[in-house]
């Protein structure tokens, strides 16, 4: 029976996919939560980076680098080389720090954590109270961790509420908090690997990101240790005209395996809300780093009205040799969406792999990719990306593969298939390819197709009707990839495939 | 149990009418076949039933057990119990065949307000099915149509009909790409769901099928219209001399 239903997840839609599109609307996370909040002033300069930092109870070495980095932020332009289109951003017409009230003296446990906040979250499916994430499972200490608990950290608005199942995790050695906790408690680490990967010049946001990332997660996974349980955050947006910028520092040390999750969902909202992460990985020798995405920001109204601009940096360093690292992002939300998760695979026989669903319907507009850059020996990466567009969507994937004239032997693979729901949207391929050595090969393939009107009718002859129709071809098209979630998340990733498109046809 | 009558159809695009006053009824428990030439309206009439797109009615009618097909959705069509194996089944990358039967029983039991098949019952249902017309574990496993040779393209369309219980079934050309072996599962299959309250139309160019499939009636279609009607020995006759014969007699 489980394995049959593992099958039936992995194959395609399944019958809570098709129940998820019946009952749910459009957007159903577009609520918002009534909580009396805590806002620095508009705008941004150095007294409310200053601010930030100080709100974090941070060390000075802290405030200096988020000040340094805002100093250059002054210096450097928004790019624009994107193929999206938005109104011009007040950068000053933003808040960079709203925290609940509840959260001024911190928390010391989950009981402590304001019944709001927690209300919210279990609103979102999301559980805070430590608990068995498959229902029914009873016993948790006895049973085997493995796959069936989720620990999570939840940050809302600014700050982290909390993280669950930290004692568990300590004593494997994993530790898993929020980011403003980590430069707290573990300032070595922090120090170490801190703006390692992304450095602080890196783009436009990023440097951004670095000058007023108000919270956000911290994973390290000591040598050896397989991390009992999926990681995994849930990243809110509640309050209106702030901006979230959070950073995520995951650093899998010599031989070690984490598995991270995360998912991110906003309140309904008239006006664009800018979100500006930065997700840096570090994975050392022969370890292996999972990082799934499922993003269901607010994507506006169906005239482009609202929703969160998306500007995203992630990027993983392979810096042992043999290590590896796998994205697996799920994008379904936002107004606009520029996000291109990267691998640097310095590591020799290190590798990268990418899986991709971007789905962009009415207003939406997406320009996601990866790089690979492969700097050592036999590397290998591989890409898969699956683009959905309806409505008047845009849907671009632009993507880098860079072989260095040292990674001898290495190898790539891409694939880039687009799908389109009528007639109006579009659908756009950039690949970029740089080979400066001559042993080693990238290959590249890259389709378009239609959903196809045999296709629906063959479908709705056997009884299914029409949105079940597209729900299930556009879940076969996606199958790669959603093979590549964790179970938890596949479920979830499906019905938001099918929500997503949901009066796309017709 | 179907009755069409007086149906005429044109090309939604086009100003071509295609189908020219069809009367047809077929009785529960019956296996009518349609035979005719190319292009004689006879795939365009399966499609009509169906409810596939880029067809007008611009006269007549079409009911199945006094309900109107012509005023329904298809799957609206196919829960009321109206099956057609397709003359090219479809291909579905990605989507798993069981996966596809899974949703498709479901949805129609839905629909008729029955409970959904549990993931066990449905298992057992389906081996149980698929081995009778040789359909192996891996096949159902393998994406909808993907790769299938033409002859498993057409078993496994008979499986669709055999775990949906349709009432009427149409079968458009199944015996086209099919060789005598594989023609042999087919027809087993089919004689297997025969049964006092189902009907069934096998539209086809040959009599070789009819061999198998034993019909009640033949219809001789020809330019829209059906121009004759017998027993299974009109087939025999067509086998024998053709259309020819038989079209210059009715003009």
């Amino acid at each position: 029976m489980a394995a049959l239903d593992q099958t039936q997840v992995k194959e395609g839609v399944d019958q809570e996919t098709v129940d998820a599109v019946r009952e749910v609307g459009a957007y159903k996370y577009g609520w918002d939560t009534d909580i009396e909040m805590e806002y620095a002033p508009k705008g941004v300069n150095p007294d409310i980076v200053r601010l930030i930092s100080e709100k974090n109870e941070e060390p000075e070495w802290m405030t200096e680098w988020r000040l340094a980095a805002f100093e250059r932020w002054t210096q450097m332009k928004e790019p624009k080389w994107a193929m999206v289109h938005y109104p011009e951003i007040d950068f000053q017409d933003q808040y960079y720090y709203a925290r609940p009230k509840s959260m001024e003296t911190k928390p010391k446990s989950l009981d402590e954590v304001d019944p709001k906040l927690l209300a919210t979250y279990e609103k979102l499916g999301i559980p805070l109270k430590e608990q068995m994430i498959l229902a029914g499972v009873e016993g948790a200490e006895d049973a085997p961790a493995e796959g069936r608990k989720v620990a999570v950290d939840a940050v809302f608005d600014s700050v982290s509420v909390g993280t669950t199942f930290q004692e568990e995790l300590k004593k494997h050695g994993v530790i898993f908090c929020s980011i403003s906790e980590a430069i707290r408690e573990h300032p070595e680490l922090v120090k170490k690997y801190l703006g390692s990967v992304v450095p602080v010049s890196d783009n436009f946001y990023a440097t951004l990101n670095s000058a007023v990332f108000s919270d956000g997660s911290f994973v390290y996974v000591p040598p050896g240790v397989r991390c009992p349980m999926e990681l995994s955050t849930y990243f809110r947006i509640n309050a209106e005209n702030t901006g979230q910028f959070e950073r995520t520092l995951i650093i899998a040390d010599k031989g070690s395996y984490v598995s991270y999750l995360e998912g991110c969902t906003a309140p309904q909202r008239d006006t664009a809300q800018l979100h500006a992460a930065v997700v840096e990985i570090i994975v050392e020798e022969d370890a292996e780093v999972k990082y799934s995405t499922v993003q269901n920001w607010f994507p506006g109204d169906e005239n482009g009205k609202g929703g969160i601009y998306n500007f995203v940096t992630k990027r993983a360093d392979c810096r042992g040799d043999r290590s590896k690292v796998m994205w697996t992002q799920v994008e379904t939300g936002s107004a606009v969406t520029w996000k291109y998760p990267s691998c640097i695979l310095r590591g020799d026989d290190s590798q990268g792999e990418f899986y991709s669903i971007a789905i962009t319907n009415n207003m939406q507009q997406a320009d996601t990719g990866t790089k690979m850059i492969h700097l050592g020996k036999n590397t290998k990466s591989r890409i898969v990306s699956k683009g959905i567009s309806a409505g008047k969507a845009q849907n671009t994937y632009r993507g880098l593969v860079s072989m260095h004239p040292k990674a001898k032997n290495s190898r790539n693979y891409t694939q880039c298939d687009s799908l389109l729901i009528g007639d109006k949207c579009g659908a756009h391929t950039v690949p970029y390819i740089e080979v400066r050595n001559n042993s080693s090969r990238c290959e590249h393939e890259a389709t378009t197709s239609k959903v196809d009107d045999d296709q629906l009718f063959y479908c709705r002859q056997r009884g299914m009707d029409e949105e079940e129709a597209v729900a299930l071809v556009v879940n076969g098209f996606c199958k790669d990839v959603l093979q590549a979630l964790p179970m938890e998340f596949a479920m979830e990733a499906q019905q938001l495939v099918a929500i997503s498109l949901e009066g796309s046809v017709g | 149990m179907l009755e069409i009558k007086n149906l005429h159809v044109k090309l939604e695009e086009e100003d071509k009418q295609i189908l020219k006053g069809v009367d047809l009824t077929v009785e529960a428990g019956k296996v009518h076949a349609i035979m005719g030439p190319n292009g004689s309206g006879k795939s365009t009439l399966s499609y009509v039933l169906s409810g596939r797109d880029g067809y007008e009615v611009t006269e007549g009618s079409a009911t199945l057990d006094g309900e109107d097909l012509l005023e329904l959705e298809p799957e609206e069509r196919a829960a009321l119990g109206l099956f057609l194996a397709f003359q090219y089944p479809v291909e579905i990358p990605g989507v798993g065949n069981m996966t596809f039967l899974r949703t498709a029983v479901n949805a129609q039991r839905k629909v008729r307000g029955e409970e959904e098949l549990s993931a066990a019952d449905f298992l057992k249902l389906v081996r149980a099915k698929a081995k009778t017309l040789k359909i192996d574990a891996d096949m159902l496993k393998r994406p909808v149509n993907v790769g299938f040779s033409g002859g498993e393209k057409k078993r496994n369309e008979i499986l669709q009909m055999a775990m949906l219980e349709p009432k009427m079934c149409i079968l458009d050309e199944t015996d086209s790409g099919l060789d005598v072996d594989a023609m042999k599962l087919v027809a087993d299959g089919v004689n297997a769901l025969r049964d006092e309250g189902r009907g069934f139309l096998v539209i086809t160019h040959y009599q070789r099928l009819l061999d198998h499939i034993k019909p009640d009636v033949v219809h001789i279609m020809a330019n829209g219209r059906i121009v004759k009607t017998g027993g299974p020995e009109l087939a025999l006759e067509v086998e024998h001399n053709g259309y020819a014969d038989i079209l210059a007699e009715v003009n």
